[in-house]
């Protein structure tokens, strides 16, 4: 990995210099909440002074970018019986991603476990995957935030760039060959001893920040164990099964597919929406069976495909503890205090 | 059963990969197909005979039995179905359909020579080749019978590879019953037919009951050779794999020996949607065909 350094004001310089060849995705402000507190999004920006670097969390992932709630897998012409199928990946072009946090970035990585590097790669997601360029950026840790038991509170890939705000300059990691060109464009230096110091007591005092936790020792485990514990009946009780978790969660990708036909019939459509474990027919089958029925018993999927079988499968979980859908949940639910009562064996 | 552990082939295990499965441009890839036959069973199952028009990809698509593949009717909709008829035919399948939903509704409106669109096949299979020199239990509850008709199809063309084969097929009424046409060529080529069914009607001579009292009859008072060296596959609903699979197990069939295939609802087949995950694992990559040991470890499985 290369390091350097640069002053704050050449942030502006690269942003520009991007723009003016490239679309450029980033986190604005896209309004104001009850308290007057600011509600941030991940927008396509062209304005450097549109940008907000310091936002606290995006109420929604950048998921549409890669995963659309909804796209079409492929088209058909209908012609006398006969029909001609045509498949478009729907991606327009390159896309840089100004300002993910690790959180955001750790969810690319897991993501790319099981739609690309397993069997079956995802040519849909693969498509705006390989188009991406990110410029990752530090965070100052909020209260939902369990990314750090996650071990997600840092990335180690998945990014081409990562900026940290150290005051009056900004440090920055450069992991591409296509970064460190992008970066010759503005003026960077080599980092000295001081700034490394001064690196390392910016992480190690927003490390302190982090409240929220949730303890992963033999989680896996411990949910298989836990499999019939009522704490389940417990917060299925309280589960609207509405699917906003699974909404803002920047891992969730489960899907259903769709066809229509064209009002003029002359066409027609495959259209992959995702979907959500949460809601009642994602387990129903013909005939009408549903093998998920019950609010608890889908709540309860959710937690298990995450905490275990994503586990089982590729040696860590699926989620990366930002925190969103607990702070989404119309019922207030939240994964640190799930695991706590399944650990606890009672519920709250 | 001697405690002593199999040979693992990693060379035959790794011929199995097909190259599909890593290039993103088969994700969507579909099979032009056409319906050369349209056969109704019963006022509800309707078996169809399914050919892959493209020459060259008819010779390559093969499967193994227990696999299912995706039947699309464009603009209607795509969903998983089992292939039931035998593997030594390529590139043409029988599926036997019920009418059940808008996709199959309208595919029992469509007559010969529609065009329709396959993909697959995909999940596991019966290990058929592991079963040679070994007793075949083949149990089948309602529609259940359809995914077994492959295995059965690889019976008749390798009659001389098994010992003893017994079908258990039991069905509600008498009317359920599917594929009655070929009850007397399974006979001839000495496979015993047992059938039950849950409610006679007047002409009705077989047996009235549950699939357990035959399956009962025919493991009562073997000996521990018979069932040592029986493999068993089961398909039903769910209500029957519990009943079938804990007398098989009361029996001693070595769970490794007894497989199950099970239903779900597959949007993609290829491991992405999540819909027929069991658990969490996927009934489209590690299944439809499961040993009973692994569907035991599956929370909600049966």
């Amino acid at each position: 990995m290369i390091f350097r350094v640069f002053e704050k004001k050449e942030l502006k310089n690269l942003f520009e210099i991007l723009a003016a060849h490239n679309k450029i995705v980033g986190p604005v402000e896209a309004g104001r909440d009850k308290h007057g507190e600011p509600v941030y999004a991940f927008s396509e920006v062209s304005d450097f002074n549109a940008l907000r670097l310091g936002y606290t969390a995006t109420k929604l992932p950048a998921k549409r970018y890669f995963l659309p709630f909804q796209e079409n897998l492929s088209t058909y012409t209908v012609e006398d019986g006969e029909w001609q199928k045509s498949i478009d990946y729907n991606v327009s072009g390159p896309l840089i991603f100004f300002g993910l946090h690790s959180c955001d970035i750790n969810a690319l990585n897991k993501l790319d476990k099981v739609l690309l590097h397993s069997i079956y790669p995802m040519p849909y997601y693969a498509a705006k995957r390989k188009n991406m360029f990110i410029i990752g950026t530090d965070c100052a840790p909020q209260p939902f935030c369990f990314c750090r038991s996650m071990s997600s509170d840092t990335a180690l890939h998945g990014f081409d760039m990562f900026i940290t705000d150290l005051g009056t300059k900004y440090f920055v990691e450069i992991l591409t060959d296509t970064a460190y060109n992008f970066l010759k464009h503005i003026r960077t230096e080599e980092p000295k001893e001081k700034d490394h110091i001064l690196y390392m007591k910016t992480v190690s005092a927003r490390n302190k920040k982090f409240t929220a936790q949730v303890d992963t020792t033999d989680l896996a485990k411990i949910l298989d164990m836990e499999f019939q514990s009522d704490v389940w009946k417990h917060w299925g009780d309280i589960c609207l099964s509405c699917g906003t978790c699974s909404n803002v969660c920047p891992t969730c990708y489960c899907y259903g597919v769709e066809e229509t036909v064209d009002i003029d019939l002359k066409g027609a459509k495959k259209t992959k929406m995702l979907h959500s474990c949460n809601l009642i027919d994602f387990a129903e089958v013909a005939g009408g069976h549903n093998f998920r029925p019950e609010r608890h018993s889908r709540l309860k999927y959710r937690y298990y495909h995450k905490h275990r079988g994503f586990v089982e499968a590729f040696e860590e979980s699926l989620c990366v503890g930002c925190g969103r859908c607990g702070e989404s949940c119309l019922a207030g639910i939240n994964v640190p205090e799930v695991i706590a009562s399944v650990r606890g064996g009672k519920s709250k | 059963m001697r405690p002593e552990l199999k040979f693992v082939d990693v060379i035959s295990e790794q011929q199995r990969t097909q190259r599909r499965k890593q290039d993103l441009a088969s994700f969507e890839h579909t099979h032009r197909a056409v319906i050369t036959s349209v056969f109704p069973l019963t006022d509800m199952e309707t078996l169809y005979r399914i050919q892959i028009i493209d020459p060259n990809e008819r010779k390559r698509f093969s499967f193994i039995p227990g696999q299912f593949l995706m039947l699309e009717l464009p603009g209607i909709g795509e969903a998983p179905f089992s292939i039931s008829s035998s593997p030594s035919i390529h590139g043409e399948v029988e599926l036997c359909i019920r009418k059940a939903g808008n996709l199959t509704n309208f595919l029992s409106k469509a007559g010969r020579g529609t065009i329709v669109g396959v993909r697959g096949p995909f999940g596991t299979g019966f290990p058929m080749e592991d079963m040679h020199g070994q007793n075949i239990l083949l149990i089948a509850g309602g529609l259940g019978l359809v995914p077994l008709r492959s295995p059965i199809a690889y019976v008749q063309e390798n009659r001389s590879h098994f010992k003893e084969v017994n079908i258990m097929y039991g069905t509600k009424t008498p009317e359920h019953l599917l594929f009655t046409y070929q009850y007397d060529v399974w006979s001839k080529d000495d496979i015993n037919l047992n059938i039950i069914v849950e409610k006679a009607d007047p002409s009705w001579k077989g047996s009235v009951g549950m699939i357990t009292e035959i399956l009962q009859d025919i493991l009562s008072g073997r000996d521990n050779e018979f069932y040592h060296n029986t493999y068993a596959i089961v398909c039903g609903p769910p209500v029957m794999f519990k009943f079938v699979c804990n007398m098989l197990n009361r029996f001693h069939i070595p769970m490794q020996k007894m497989f199950v295939s099970l239903e779900r609802r597959m949007h993609c087949g290829m491991g992405k949607c999540c819909r027929c995950n069991v658990g969490s694992t996927y009934t489209c990559l590690k299944g439809p065909v499961f040993d009973y040991w692994t569907v035991m470890n599956l929370k909600e499985a049966i």
